[in-house]
């Protein structure tokens, strides 16, 4: 048993007042009680998708809270196959590849710049980057598509990378501007004086450096772009085979809800997540951190 | 130019090396801000001069002054919408901010005399803030699948426990509009609040551990701790929650355009892109502008009410 430092007297152990117990006791039950009701809450219908998709339609629209009785793999190969599934994830790491990249690249950039560098209207860039955090995307709706036509965008992949690079920019170069305004100075001065260039300095030096900075959010990025909605919805419309992931499971539903194939759509909607929920588990730290940065500025 | 292609005449002169600072900082930032002005700030700006002309996606757009917005005060599916919408606004964050500090309470306060401090966390708080966080790390699109599905009537997860225990449930996105609205505020709450969970663990846990221990020794209970400690000192964490929650609920699209069917209830984002959908483009932008103001408003309307005298600690 460790003490605090504090200069407070001890009250853990077995001094503490035995009254609290006996108020605390039912009060105590209901709390616990509640913290576990939301485990299931929050899991539960996660939980109940993933089960269900190893059964058979049938089976599922007459009893909607069986268990299965075996394990049918067939959902999953025609949701893969028959639903496009295989072909909406495909189209979501392409868009993912070009569009993570740039927005590392071009973020990471133009933070370090605003963050190392004093020239005139480096404040105002700086102003316009974190004021767009405030922005809702569905004002810019209507021009955005009228722009991404006359730039012969509109329903093409790059079109769309660079949609998702524009609108991830303001948070990332707010967030790593501070990241790289903490990093020692010493280094960066250390490699001039050795005759690095400054693009040189940026690559070598100040990127394997900030590399902490840029995993959280670089995975920030990543789960904000794989879920995107709103802009593909928008810019990528025209042709049902170059949806990506939850754009295709979205239009599932719908068709799927006609049809009545539910196996299929849960078996869609289990491989959409169970990824991101691997993800998230194994990096779930450096998530917390970078998506409660956004909401604390 | 790289050092190494230096003329030797230039290498130390001082004109020289600011030239060369600023050939790079331009280099660097010219592409990001290309980018950010041509898509993010420009649709920006277009949306408030579009929302004052008849704009209909052809070649030719009429400044028409406030008709858009005149328009929009007569008609009676743009006041439906917005009642859904400042409905969601006000209770969302209420719901969601309470649950998510009790919780968040709990897992960083509610055990006690554990490790020899006066205050603790509950057994198993890591697990709760990780499962909660799941919905957060979802699509929206894929949650609005999902709970379409829980909420399915004769199908559903939900009914159909109802069903095991005898209750006929009711048909929660069949027509109704008070269920259609309990429907949604349940699934936006249900996504936030494990981000609220983290958030305030993160504010309660800086509060110093010696405040706790002298509230302790004043015979405080839980409930009085909380009040009279936890929640002053993290009240700006809340309110910066607030703000963000009543935005998200202001801003809520995909769920209630892939969850519930068009004749139940439409929020006003959702009737903004119907409108948008039609090909009226200037009537669309400026039912955005309105959404914008109401978002504006309401954030200066938590800083005033929330505008408490900030405790240094």
């Amino acid at each position: 048993m460790t003490t605090t430092s504090t200069a407070a007297p001890r009250t853990g152990t077995s001094a503490a007042p035995r009254r609290e117990k006996e108020t605390g006791g039912a009060l105590n039950v209901f709390s616990h009680a509640f913290l576990v009701l939301w485990v299931i809450l929050a899991a539960g219908p996660l939980i109940w998708v993933a089960l269900t998709a190893f059964r058979p339609s049938a089976e599922i629209l007459s009893d909607p809270m069986g268990w299965p009785s075996s394990f049918h793999w067939e959902n999953f190969s025609n949701a893969w196959n028959k639903a496009n599934i295989g072909q909406y994830t495909l189209n979501s790491l392409i868009i993912l590849a070009g569009s993570l990249t740039g927005t590392m690249l071009l973020g990471s950039m133009a933070a370090y710049v605003i963050a190392r560098f004093t020239f005139p209207g480096n404040r105002v860039i700086f102003m316009l980057f974190a004021g767009g955090m405030m922005f809702p995307v569905i004002l810019a709706l209507v021009p955005l598509f009228a722009v991404m036509e006359n730039f012969g965008l509109l329903d093409t992949r790059p079109g769309l990378m660079i949609a998702y690079i524009a609108y991830s920019l303001p948070f990332t170069t707010f967030f790593l501007t501070s990241f790289f305004r903490t990093l020692p100075t010493g280094v960066q001065e250390a490699a001039m004086v050795d005759g690095a260039s400054h693009t040189r300095t940026f690559f070598q030096i100040m990127l394997p450096m900030a590399k902490p900075g840029l995993v959280s959010i670089g995975i920030f990025n990543f789960l904000g772009q794989w879920n995107q909605y709103l802009l593909p919805l928008l810019l990528n419309n025209e042709d049902e085979k170059s949806y990506v992931l939850p754009q295709g499971l979205a239009s599932l539903a719908v068709s799927q809800g006609y049809r009545g194939d539910w196996g299929a759509l849960f078996a869609g909607l289990t491989i959409a997540m169970v990824p991101v929920l691997v993800v998230y588990a194994v990096f779930q730290r450096q998530v917390q951190a970078g998506l409660t940065a956004g909401a604390i500025k | 130019m790289p050092p190494r292609f230096t003329p030797e005449r230039v290498r130390y002169d001082r004109r020289y090396r600011t030239l060369d600072k600023y050939r790079f900082i331009v280099g660097f930032l010219a592409v990001p801000l290309a980018f950010y002005a041509l898509f993010v700030i420009s649709p920006f700006l277009q949306a408030i001069y579009y929302s004052f002309t008849d704009w209909s996606g052809g070649p030719v757009a009429n400044f028409v002054g406030f008709d858009n917005y005149q328009k929009m005060w007569n008609d009676d599916r743009f006041w439906d919408s917005l009642r859904v919408s400042t409905l969601l606004l006000v209770i969302a964050p209420v719901l969601t901010l309470v649950l998510g500090m009790f919780f968040a309470y709990m897992i960083t306060s509610g055990g006690r005399h554990r490790r020899g401090r006066a205050i603790a966390g509950v057994a198993g708080s890591s697990l709760y803030k990780v499962v909660y966080f799941f919905p957060q790390v979802l699509s929206v699109a894929i949650i609005a699948v999902v709970w379409g599905r829980v909420f399915n009537t004769n199908s559903g997860l939900i009914n159909g426990g109802l069903d095991k225990i005898g209750v006929d449930g009711p048909a929660w996105l069949g027509g109704d509009e008070t269920l259609g609205l309990i429907s949604l505020l349940i699934v936006i709450s249900w996504s936030f609040v494990g981000f609220y969970v983290v958030l305030f663990s993160a504010a309660m846990g800086s509060v110093p551990q010696d405040i706790y221990e002298a509230a302790l020794l004043d015979g405080a209970g839980r409930a009085r701790t909380f009040f009279s400690v936890t929640l002053p000192l993290i009240w700006d964490a809340v309110r910066t929650g607030w703000i963000y929650m009543g935005i998200q609920a202001l801003d809520t699209f995909a769920i209630c355009l892939v969850m519930v069917p068009p004749h139940v209830l439409k929020v006003t984002p959702v009737f903004l892109y119907e409108r948008f959908r039609d090909g009226q483009y200037g009537y669309a932008t400026s039912i955005g502008v309105v959404l914008l103001v109401l978002s504006m408003v309401f954030s200066l309307i938590v800083m005033r009410v929330g505008n408490r005298d900030r405790i240094e600690y």
